[in-house]
């Protein structure tokens, strides 16, 4: 992430971008984007560069101020006559928040790691909010427990809250997504005994497991069969398991594979019932899977709590997307009260050096990365494979539920006042096993396809 | 003679328990037998068994005892929301069967009365309670998430309808039992319909629905466990669920003799209270 320019510099030129896109200007690109800030300065440069803007808005008289007084000087002499720590204050306070009491649902798994970490690491008490999060027994609780109110905002699959806004297998209330969680992160396991079956074509008749129906699992894992000539609905079975069940049902032969979130694909190798086929990336680098999620009625019933949370995982999901931040963060999710899982093996998942099952240790530090932007993009291939499959029988406006459900625009407002740099919404290139989708096309995307329920 | 068949007793069940003990030691022994040599790098980022190419085991019956141990030194810890200690987590599922149980008690007894005293009203419910009493309650928990839209007083609401069956059921049976010569007496004497309910009816009927409470007592704390599992948060089926997330099997069996104990528990206080309110003919 990087983060915003000095504004005391006076070689940079405030609100001229740079050619990456990025929020800052052209000559620091490489400094900016390099070096990490801590979290209190990025955003007290935020509010200095306000600030600064404010008094010279002509960027020529400022940096001509600057060069002849020295950065020093002109922040004490700003500083005599203009509140600027009391703005700084003012600025990481924000309104204050409606409910300062909430509740977030959260699935145990990896996926879930800005959530969950936020409480431990303190995330959400810096933006005043008395968070807990409360471990959920599935996806369809969660569903149930967010739609009764019961949570404030949830941890969903990213599918999840279109399906809930579209009102596929539930009734239809409108969803939010204003920010993703993680970015790959997933795998296939097989049972060991089929360590000689690598080729899909040779798993006609295997049971598999994903979490839910609606979610990246599920979509991913009938692609790749799709793409390797198996009929998802005919040739394999593939049911809906929570989770936490996965390595357990594999132990007992009751699958012989998932396509499933970590922890439990590390874990399966952990205890010697299963072993990695292979990760999703490898599918799709850079798929969404889980999602921070919240009511429309909530965001517009409490905005201030609403950004104040939005905030918070903002913020946890860059400090979880540095490599070097992972080990701490894998110490802090794995108690009992949050994953419940060895350290190890949430240490090989974020760290992304691991044990694959089969005796070698592999080395792929995009195992799991943590991207708090939903894009549009996003949704709209979601959508075309609900479709595909016969999940969504209507005709649907992609382009419109998409903008509706994934919140691009509030996330990208919010990084921007957080001092993030949020990418160009336009810009996103989605390509599946070598497929190239053009998200202007869903319909003529979902027809390109041999193995379909249309 | 009498002490000494107890005394007996006692040590066959010694006996049984040390043989299931042993026999499940000897079959979970770590065998010795080690796979092709593992990369010592691997080997440390997988668990015991899997580094010499195994599932991972049955705990033995002694580390289920130190788990047991370590848990029971200390069940009544706070370390966070999702993370109590056992003592904590068994008084939330006791509260909430107690609290399930006492509503469908309140609902189930009175309406038994009137059922049993009443031929048409039996008659015109007998239909609905024979369909609705053999429906597994965990059914109901979708339907009641949907409704009630809260998950503590859901799983209430499925301990309260599980509970109320078996009260119902033998409430009626109880009060319809009562023997035909004492209500004669009673009308001779030219008692009051209420002052026979209260004083006749029910000392009669007692030891019936003491029965029906007592069956009813051991199904809501089979449910309880399922239905936390189902819903999570708190209680002990949740804590069985958070440790089957962590596949720990020796936590799970700690919780499973812990369940099996309070039951017993349970029924004994509902057997002994039977007792207090039987009159011997």
């Amino acid at each position: 992430m990087s983060m915003f320019e000095d504004p005391f510099d006076a070689r940079s030129l405030l609100g001229r971008r740079c050619s990456c896109g990025g929020n800052h200007a052209a000559a620091g690109h490489g400094r900016l984007t390099a070096s990490p800030a801590g979290e209190e300065e990025r955003w007290n440069r935020v509010v200095d560069a306000a600030v600064l803007r404010a008094v010279f808005p002509v960027d020529a008289t400022r940096r001509q101020f600057l060069k002849t007084v020295g950065a020093a000087t002109a922040l004490a002499t700003i500083s005599s006559v203009l509140p600027v720590k009391a703005a700084r204050e003012a600025f990481a306070q924000g309104g204050a928040p409606e409910k300062k009491d909430l509740k977030i649902g959260f699935i145990p798994i990896t996926c879930a790691t800005p959530i969950i970490m936020a409480h431990p690491m303190g995330f959400y008490s810096k933006q005043g909010l008395n968070v807990e999060v409360v471990k959920t027994a599935g996806w369809a609780v969660i569903r149930d427990k967010a739609l009764a109110k019961e949570y404030d905002a949830a941890h969903m699959l990213s599918p999840m809250p279109l399906a809930i806004s579209l009102g596929v297998g539930s009734a239809a209330t409108p969803w939010t997504m204003p920010a993703i969680e993680n970015i790959n992160g997933q795998a296939i396991t097989l049972a060991t005994k089929h360590k000689d079956k690598r080729d899909p074509k040779d798993w006609k008749g295997f049971k598999f497991a994903v979490p839910f129906d609606y979610s990246m699992h599920n979509y991913l894992l009938r692609y790749y069969v799709a793409e390797h000539g198996l009929d998802p609905d005919k040739d394999i079975s593939i049911r809906s398991v929570p989770p936490p069940e996965m390595v357990a049902n594999l132990r007992a032969d009751n699958i012989d594979g998932f396509l499933g979130p970590d922890p439990f694909n590390q874990r399966a190798v952990y205890d010697g019932v299963g072993f990695i086929h292979l990760l999703t990336k490898e599918l799709w680098d850079g798929h969404p899977c889980c999602a921070f999620a919240v009511s429309k009625e909530f965001a517009a019933a409490n905005p201030n709590s609403y950004r104040a949370m939005l905030k918070a995982i903002i913020d946890a999901t860059a400090y979880a997307s540095k490599p070097e931040n992972r080990k701490e963060i894998a110490k802090a999710i794995a108690p009992q009260n949050y994953l419940n899982q060895p350290e190890t093996v949430l240490e090989q998942i974020l760290t992304g050096t691991y044990a694959d099952g089969l005796g070698a240790v592999k080395k792929d530090p995009s195992r799991i990365d943590f991207d708090p932007f939903p894009w549009n993009q996003f949704a709209v291939w979601i959508m075309t494979q609900m479709k595909r499959w016969g999940q969504l029988k209507a005709d649907v406006d992609y382009a419109k539920v998409a903008s509706e459900v994934f919140l691009a625009t509030d996330t990208a407002g919010m990084m921007k006042e957080m001092g993030l740099t949020p990418p160009d919404p336009a810009k996103k290139t989605i390509v599946v096993m070598g497929k190239a989708f053009d998200p202007s096309k869903p319909a003529a995307y979902v027809d390109s396809f041999a193995i379909k329920r249309t | 003679m009498k002490a000494s068949l107890g005394f007996r007793a006692g040590l066959l069940s010694l006996l049984i328990f040390a043989a299931i003990a042993g026999l499940w030691q000897l079959a979970t022994q770590p065998t010795a037998v080690s796979g092709p040599a593992m990369d010592p790098e691997y080997a440390k980022l997988v668990g015991a068994a899997a580094a010499t190419g195994q599932k991972s085991a049955m705990p033995t019956p002694a580390e289920i005892g130190a788990t047991m141990w370590k848990q029971l030194q200390d069940p009544f810890y706070i370390r966070g929301s999702n993370d109590k200690g056992i003592g904590i987590q068994l008084a939330y599922s006791l509260g909430r069967v107690l609290l399930g149980f006492g509503l469908a008690a309140l609902v189930a007894v009175p309406l038994g009365f009137l059922i049993g005293m009443s031929p048409l009203v039996y008659r015109a419910l007998d239909p609905f309670i024979q369909v609705l009493k053999p429906v597994s309650p965990l059914a109901w928990m979708p339907l009641a998430l949907y409704t009630i839209k809260d998950s503590a007083i859901s799983s209430i609401f499925v301990i309260f309808i599980c509970s109320v069956w078996p009260m119902l059921i033998n409430t009626a049976f109880g009060v319809a039992g009562v023997r035909r010569e004492w209500l004669n007496v009673a009308r001779t004497l030219e008692v009051g319909p209420l002052r026979t309910a209260f004083r006749v009816i029910l000392p009669a009927a007692a030891p019936t629905i003491m029965t029906g409470m007592r069956i009813s007592i051991g199904i809501a704390w089979l449910v309880i466990v399922a239905a936390e599992m189902l819903v999570g948060g708190t209680g002990i089926g949740y804590f069985v669920w958070n440790e089957w997330n962590n596949l720990s099997i020796a936590n799970i069996v700690t919780a499973i003799l812990l369940i099996g104990l309070v039951g017993l528990l349970l029924d004994q206080a509902l057997a002994s209270l039977t007792k207090l309110v039987t009159y011997p003919e």
